[in-house]
């Protein structure tokens, strides 16, 4: 039995030896933004001498920060939401047809998931410039086609568990399809549909590269006013670590509240 | 529902038109202007096989592809046994095992972009103050080596991708019976032996889902390359995702940028495929 104390205690010691090293690029990102120029370039492992905020206030400014962050709040939002609802009527229909049709898009929109995005990024562009479709209405829509095979995959699964004679029994009651689906089949769907919230917006809200061809200057995410901000800061690192953790803090704050449900939910997102 | 129900079709037409206009649309519309001399707004003339055949001289494209294949390699070992000895360590019966995992996934919530700022960071300053306060002399100067810039990228790789593998080991090592445990320890086989004859072999489907993970992941990054070495010294660190961003976006060869596109579509499909097809039958065989 001591034997097996001790074991423990080892072990727990050499986790939050890990988690310290694993924490430690934050760490020096944090320390290093409350520091002049000067500072860092003296010392660039411990705490700061002399404690500015200079560099946040400046950070907040050039990033445009209230702006950028509304924008990737509403792009974010907006794109789950359609994701979550058409993914869902989907899901639904597709797996209470059993007929070939319905088998064959089903494995159409699994086939969907093999075509990386850089395969299809330069013809995308090219095409919804011509209809005038590059703005964020245009992206909403390219989430949409982008997130729903996934999402549609974990609704197909998850009606398994959702016996048809609920639907049968609702139907001799006189619902019709679009009744039964949003009073009875959505609610049941609700913790899949935390999954797919999590998992899509996980993406959508850090996505740089689409955004990035997609959005103009008065639209940009967070992301994209980060990589111009960083790139008008290379080597001023006491601003680019500041606005660098700017970035990261609302993500921190969701992660603090909802660090449960979102491990769960990339834990069913990946092993489904 | 019925195949000729109004309301099947109704229920699909969203996701089905988005798909075909944002997915397949652009993907066989790019597969024809392969082969032809397309500008991005039109194309004037068919080329047959010459965009491709130029990628075969293009020494920067293969570079990218065997710098690529590199990458993904040492990132799956890493990440996998690094994964692993993660989930072992947090299901341990430990106090700290919830703040454990907490902390080891992370990195994953936040974009690419921004690790890879946080990174150069780390790599060109804080190593360098590390290397002068230790006197080790390597940690001076990363970054600005195509060796040094190759192995950031992993580093970064598998200090994000590790918490995420993770989690998925997790889910199937919780899975695994307690009395099953119990029973192998009763029997006298020591930890070693209850990992390697118990847990491993219940274990084995996550390393299906982590293989092709991983894999997938190491093939279509592209933000972490922009933000950490932005493909430089010398485009030596250039992977294919960035390759054919730059072929696009920079030197504005549209459609040779999109012959490259359909041969990292059959490389990336190629892989998943395989990876699919093996470890179903590995399974079986079990």
């Amino acid at each position: 039995m001591k034997k097996k104390r001790r074991n423990k205690l080892v072990i727990g010691t050499i986790g939050i030896l890990l988690a310290l090293l694993w924490l430690s690029p934050f760490y020096l990102m944090v320390v290093n933004s409350f520091k002049t120029k000067k500072g860092i370039f003296s010392n660039v492992l411990g705490l700061p001498e002399e404690w500015t905020f200079v560099n946040f206030k400046q950070a907040f400014i050039d990033l445009d920060f209230v702006n950028a962050f509304m924008n990737s709040l509403f792009i974010s939002l907006v794109s789950v939401t359609i994701i979550i609802l058409f993914s869902s009527m989907a899901g639904y229909a597709l797996a209470r047809n059993k007929s070939k049709i319905s088998n064959g898009l089903f494995m159409v929109f699994v086939a969907a998931m093999l075509i990386p995005f850089q395969s299809v990024m330069i013809p995308l562009i090219s095409l919804f410039g011509k209809v005038d479709m590059l703005n964020p209405g245009g992206l909403i829509f390219m989430y949409l086609g982008f997130g729903c095979s996934l999402s549609i995959f974990l609704y197909h699964g998850a009606m398994a568990s959702i016996p048809a004679s609920l639907d049968e029994a609702a139907t001799i009651d006189g619902a019709n399809k679009w009744q039964i689906f949003w009073k009875i089949i959505f609610p049941m769907l609700k913790p899949i549909s935390v999954t797919v919230m999590i998992l899509n917006i996980i993406w959508i809200w850090n996505d740089y590269l689409l955004p990035s061809l997609v959005l103009s200057a008065e639209n940009a995410t967070i992301p994209l006013n980060m990589f111009f901000f960083f790139g008008q800061y290379t080597k001023q690192w006491h601003l680019a670590l500041a606005g660098l953790t700017l970035a990261i803090i609302p993500i921190i704050i969701v992660y603090f509240f909802a660090q449960k449900q979102i491990i769960k939910g990339v834990t069913d997102g990946a092993v489904k | 529902m019925k195949n000729r129900s109004v309301s099947f079709w109704l229920f699909l037409t969203p996701t089905l038109l988005s798909l075909a206009l944002v997915v397949f649309v652009p993907f066989i519309y790019g597969f024809f202007y392969s082969f032809t001399d397309w500008n991005g707004l039109k194309a004037t003339e068919f080329m047959g096989l010459a965009n491709y055949a130029e990628l075969l001289q293009d020494e920067a494209f293969l570079s990218s592809i065997w710098f690529t294949i590199k990458f993904a390699v040492a990132s799956i070992i890493l990440v996998n046994i690094i994964g692993l000895g993660l989930a072992l360590l947090v299901t341990q019966k430990i106090k700290s095992s919830n703040i454990l995992r907490t902390v080891f996934f992370m990195p994953n919530l936040i974009g690419g972009l921004i690790l890879g700022f946080i990174w150069q960071f780390i790599f060109i300053s804080a190593f360098d103050a590390f290397g002068n306060a230790l006197g080790i002399e390597a940690l001076s100067g990363w970054l600005s080596t195509s060796e040094t810039g190759f192995w950031g990228m992993v580093i970064l790789n598998v200090w994000q991708y590790a918490g995420y593998i993770m989690i998925i080991y997790i889910a199937y090592l919780e899975s695994v019976p307690e009395e099953l445990l119990e029973a192998a320890e009763m029997d006298g086989a020591n930890s070693f032996k209850r990992f390697w004859n118990v847990k491993f072999p219940l274990v084995a489907p996550a390393f299906t889902i982590s293989l092709f993970l991983t894999l997938s992941n190491a093939f279509k990054l592209y933000d972490q390359n922009l933000a950490l070495t932005n493909g430089g010294p010398f485009r030596s660190t250039e992977m294919v995702a960035m390759n054919i961003y730059n072929s696009a976006f920079k030197e504005y060869d549209m459609a040779y940028a999109q012959a490259k596109a359909v041969i990292f579509f059959i490389l990336v499909a190629v892989v998943a495929l395989t990876q699919v097809y093996y470890n179903k039958k590995r399974e079986v065989d079990l």
